[in-house]
C-alpha cells in the first residue's frame, strides 16, 4: 500500500484547465432548448462507438480520461450500454457490415440524443470513402449533430466537440 | 536454390530490406513444402489471392503463401483456374489457415477444396456472394446491408447456454462479435465472428500511386502506423530499387520502438484496470500520454503517422530533440520501476493475472502463435532478432520470453520489451549515423515488393505489386492478429466468463487490421 500512497503522493495531480467549446464544430443548429441544456449542465454520459475506425480515434478518446484531461471531472463519463446515453461518439467511416449495429444503437439510445462524428473517416468518409464495403461519413447513416475532423483529432479538439455539443449558442460568452 | 530438401527451385528476389524467395508451385508441391515448413515448425506469415486474369490467354487466378524460413521469407504462388477456381486447404497443415483461405474466397471467389471450412468471413451478407471485390471485372457498388444468419458451433448438454457479444463491445474497444457458450460462469466454447470493420482497404489500393498508398497503409491500424508503414515502405523500396540512407533507417527504428512502448504502456494500464486497479490505469496512461505528447512536439503528430514515407522519413531529430528523449527514457525507467515493483506486490492483482487464460508453449506451437503473445508462451519469434533489417543487425535486441503463456506472461513480456525498447532508444540515439533523411522513390511498372517488420503486436506484413502503369496493381498488408485471434478461443477455455475481459486485453489484438 505504502509505495502506491508514495507513488500518488508524488505524482501530485497533473489534469489540465478544459478547453472552450468549439462552436464551429457544429454541423446543424442546436437541437436541444436551451433550458434543457442549462438542466443538463454538463452531466452527460456518452457512448462511444467504432463503426469502422482504424482505432487512432479511439486512442485519442481513450486519451480523455487520463489524468492530464480528465474529463469524468467535467461530469462527462462513458457508459457501456446506449440505453443510458445522451450522446453517441461514433468514430469511423462507417463500415457496411456495421451499418445496421449503428443504425440499432442509435435507435437504443433514448431522446433527446446527440451525435458526434469523429475525425475525418466520421465526418467525410476520409482516405476509406464509399465503396463496397463502406458507408462513407457518419451523417450518411445516422444525423449528426457536430463533427469534429482530424486525423485522429487530439484529445484537445474532441473536447471542445464534445462541449459544443452540449452547450446553447447563448451560453457561449458566459464562458463554460 | 532449395529449400527444406524440396525438389521446388527458387528464385532469390532483389528485396535489399528482406531476404526473399519466390517460385511458382502446382498443388501437390505446396501442400508438401507446407507439410515440410511445418515440420520444421517455421510459421505461416500471411495467405493471400490475387485476379491474374489481365495477363493474357491461360491465365486465371493466383493464391499466394509467404512463410518465415530461417533463410527468409519463402513466398510461393498457387497458380488457380480461372473458371471455378479453387485451392487445396492447407489449415489442416497449419491451422491459423482457415480465417485467411475464407478472406480468399470472400474477396476472389478462389474455394477451399475438401473439407475446409467455407463459411463467410469478411462478407456478412452485405454484399451478394457473388460478388467478389478484389476480382478485376468487380464494379464499383453498393448494396443493401443485410442481417447475417451465422453458423456458430453449437455446444449442447445440460445446462449449456449461449452468450452474445459484439458486435458493438462495452468499453471504448474495437468490434467485434463473441459467441460463448458457458455452463455455469465457466466456459465451455468461445467463437470469433470478426469483420465488421472491413472497409475493402484491398479494393481501395488499387491504381494509388506509391506514395498515397503509404498514407493508406498507415491506416490500416492506427495503433500500428508507424510498423505499417515501415514494412509498406520496405515493399515500395523494393519496387523502386532504392535503399534509404541509413540516418532514415535508424529514425524508422526510433519511431517503431517509441510506438511499443506506448502501446505497452497503455496495455499495462488496462491490465491494471481490468483486476479493479484504477491506480494502474491512471499511472500508465499518464506516462503513455507523456510519449505521445513528445511525438506531437519532436515529430509533428501524437501517433506519427505518414513519419515513414517510401525513400526514408519525413521528420529528422537534432541534438535538443535527443536531449529530450535520452531524458524522457530515463524518467519512464524510473516510473517503470517503481510500477513494476507495485504490481508484483499486488495480491489481488497476481490472483487475477497468473494462471489466468493460459496457452502453454505446447499449445502455442500447435496453434501456431506468433508475435507479443508467441514469446508469453515460449515462442521465440521476433523478427527484430530473427531478420533483422538495418539498424536492428546493429541493435541486437535481446528477445523477451515467458513461459507461463498466462496473463501475468503477457503483462511481463510488455514489461520486458519496455525495458527494452528504451535501451534500444538509448543506444539509437548514441549511435544514429548523419546523413540525408530520405532518397526518391520511383515506382516502376510491373515489380514485386515485400515488407516485413516486427510491430508491438507481432509482424507486419507487406505484399506489394505494381502494374504496367507503375500504381499499385495489388496491396496485400497482413496484421499478425490473424494468427493470434485463435489462440485466444483457446486462452478462454474452462476460464469464468467475467476474467474474459482481462485475458482480451493480454493479448490486445487488432480487429482492423485483420478486418482490413
Ligand atoms: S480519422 Fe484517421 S485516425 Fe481516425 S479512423 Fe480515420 S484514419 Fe483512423
Amino acid at each position: 500500500m505504502f509505495p502506491m500512497l508514495r507513488q500518488i503522493f508524488r505524482t501530485g495531480i497533473v489534469s489540465e484547465p478544459a478547453p472552450d467549446a468549439d462552436e464551429t464544430l457544429r454541423a446543424t443548429t442546436q437541437r436541444l432548448s436551451e433550458v434543457m441544456l442549462r438542466q443538463l449542465g454538463r452531466a452527460l454520459v456518452i457512448r462511444q462507438i467504432d463503426a469502422g475506425s482504424c482505432n487512432a480515434c479511439e486512442q485519442e478518446i481513450h486519451a480523455l480520461s487520463n489524468p492530464y484531461y480528465n474529463l469524468e471531472a467535467l461530469g462527462i463519463k462513458f457508459t457501456a450500454s446506449p440505453r443510458h446515453a445522451d450522446l453517441l461518439l461514433v468514430t469511423g467511416p462507417v463500415a457496411k457490415n456495421m451499418e445496421i449495429a449503428l443504425k440499432r444503437a442509435y435507435d437504443a439510445t433514448p431522446e433527446p440524443k446527440l451525435v458526434v462524428a469523429v475525425g475525418d473517416c466520421g465526418c467525410t468518409g476520409g482516405i476509406f470513402g464509399e465503396s463496397y464495403a463502406c458507408c462513407g461519413r457518419i451523417a450518411n447513416v445516422i444525423p449528426v449533430d457536430v463533427s469534429i475532423p482530424g486525423c485522429p483529432p487530439t484529445p484537445l479538439q474532441l473536447m471542445q466537440g464534445i462541449l459544443a455539443a452540449i452547450v446553447p449558442e447563448a451560453m457561449q460568452e458566459e464562458k463554460v | 536454390m532449395k529449400l527444406l530438401n524440396q525438389t521446388i527451385d527458387f528464385e532469390a528476389l532483389d528485396n535489399p530490406a528482406v531476404t526473399s524467395y519466390a517460385a511458382r508451385v502446382n498443388a501437390g508441391e505446396l501442400l508438401t513444402f507446407c507439410a515440410a515448413a511445418r515440420k520444421a515448425k517455421r510459421p505461416l506469415v500471411a495467405l493471400w489471392g490475387s485476379d491474374e486474369r489481365d495477363r493474357g490467354e491461360g491465365f486465371g487466378f493466383a493464391l499466394h503463401t509467404a512463410l518465415d524460413l530461417s533463410e527468409g521469407l519463402v513466398c510461393l504462388t498457387l497458380p488457380l483456374a480461372a473458371e471455378n477456381p479453387s485451392f487445396p486447404d492447407l489449415a489442416p497443415i497449419y491451422p491459423v489457415a482457415n480465417r485467411m483461405q475464407r478472406a480468399v474466397m470472400d474477396t476472389i471467389g478462389a474455394m477451399p477444396e475438401g473439407d475446409a471450412d467455407r463459411r463467410p468471413w469478411l462478407r456478412h451478407a452485405n454484399w451478394p456472394a457473388d460478388f467478389w471485390p478484389l476480382r478485376n471485372d468487380a464494379k464499383d457498388a453498393q448494396f443493401e446491408a443485410q442481417n447475417e444468419d451465422y453458423a456458430f458451433v453449437r455446444v449442447e448438454g445440460d445446462g449449456v447456454h449461449e452468450i452474445a457479444v459484439g458486435p458493438i463491445h462495452a468499453g471504448i474497444i474495437e468490434p467485434g462479435h463473441f459467441r460463448f457458450s458457458v455452463t455455469g460462469e465457466s466456459v465451455l466454447r468461445l467463437e470469433q465472428r470478426l469483420g465488421w470493420t472491413h472497409k475493402g482497404i484491398e479494393r481501395r489500393f488499387k491504381g494509388m500511386g506509391l506514395s498515397d498508398g503509404a498514407r493508406l497503409a498507415g491506416r490500416v491500424s492506427g495503433d500500428s502506423t508507424v510498423a505499417y508503414a515501415w514494412a509498406y515502405a520496405q515493399a515500395a523500396e523494393a519496387i523502386g530499387a532504392v535503399t534509404p540512407p541509413p540516418r532514415a533507417l535508424w529514425l524508422r527504428a526510433l519511431l517503431l520502438e517509441r510506438e511499443r512502448i506506448i502501446n505497452h504502456l497503455g496495455d499495462l494500464g488496462y491490465l491494471g484496470n481490468d483486476v479493479a486497479l484504477a491506480f494502474g490505469l491512471m499511472q500508465f496512461m499518464r506516462l503513455k500520454e507523456d510519449w505521445v505528447r513528445e511525438n506531437a512536439r519532436l515529430f509533428g503528430h501524437r501517433f506519427m503517422m505518414d513519419r515513414i514515407v517510401p525513400g526514408g522519413v519525413s521528420v529528422d531529430i537534432d541534438e535538443d530533440g535527443k536531449r529530450a528523449i535520452a531524458a524522457q527514457c530515463d524518467v519512464l525507467e524510473g516510473e517503470l520501476h517503481a510500477l513494476k515493483d507495485i504490481y508484483d506486490d499486488h495480491a489481488g492483482l497476481q490472483d487475477r493475472f497468473l494462471t489466468t487464460g493460459r496457452i502453454t508453449p505446447q499449445l502455442a506451437e500447435t496453434l501456431g502463435v506468433i508475435g507479443l503473445a508467441g514469446r508469453a508462451s515460449g515462442q521465440c519469434w521476433d523478427l527484430r532478432c530473427n531478420h533483422p533489417c538495418a539498424p536492428y543487425d546493429q541493435l541486437q535486441p535481446h528477445m523477451q520470453l515467458e513461459h507461463n503463456g498466462d496473463v501475468a506472461a503477457r503483462a511481463l513480456v510488455r514489461f520486458g520489451e519496455v525495458k527494452a525498447s528504451l535501451d534500444l532508444v538509448r543506444k539509437i540515439l548514441r549511435e544514429m549515423p548523419d546523413g540525408d533523411i530520405r532518397s526518391e522513390v520511383r515506382s516502376d511498372a510491373n515489380k514485386r515488393g515485400f515488407g516485413w517488420i516486427e510491430g508491438w503486436r507481432g509482424d507486419i506484413f507487406v505484399a506489394l505489386e505494381t502494374g504496367s502503369d507503375g500504381k499499385i496493381r495489388r496491396c496485400h498488408c497482413h496484421d499478425p492478429s490473424w494468427q493470434i485471434w485463435p489462440a485466444l478461443e483457446h486462452a478462454i477455455i474452462d476460464n469464468i466468463v467475467p476474467d474474459f475481459p482481462l485475458i482480451n486485453k493480454s493479448f490486445n489484438l487488432s480487429y482492423a487490421g485483420p478486418d482490413l
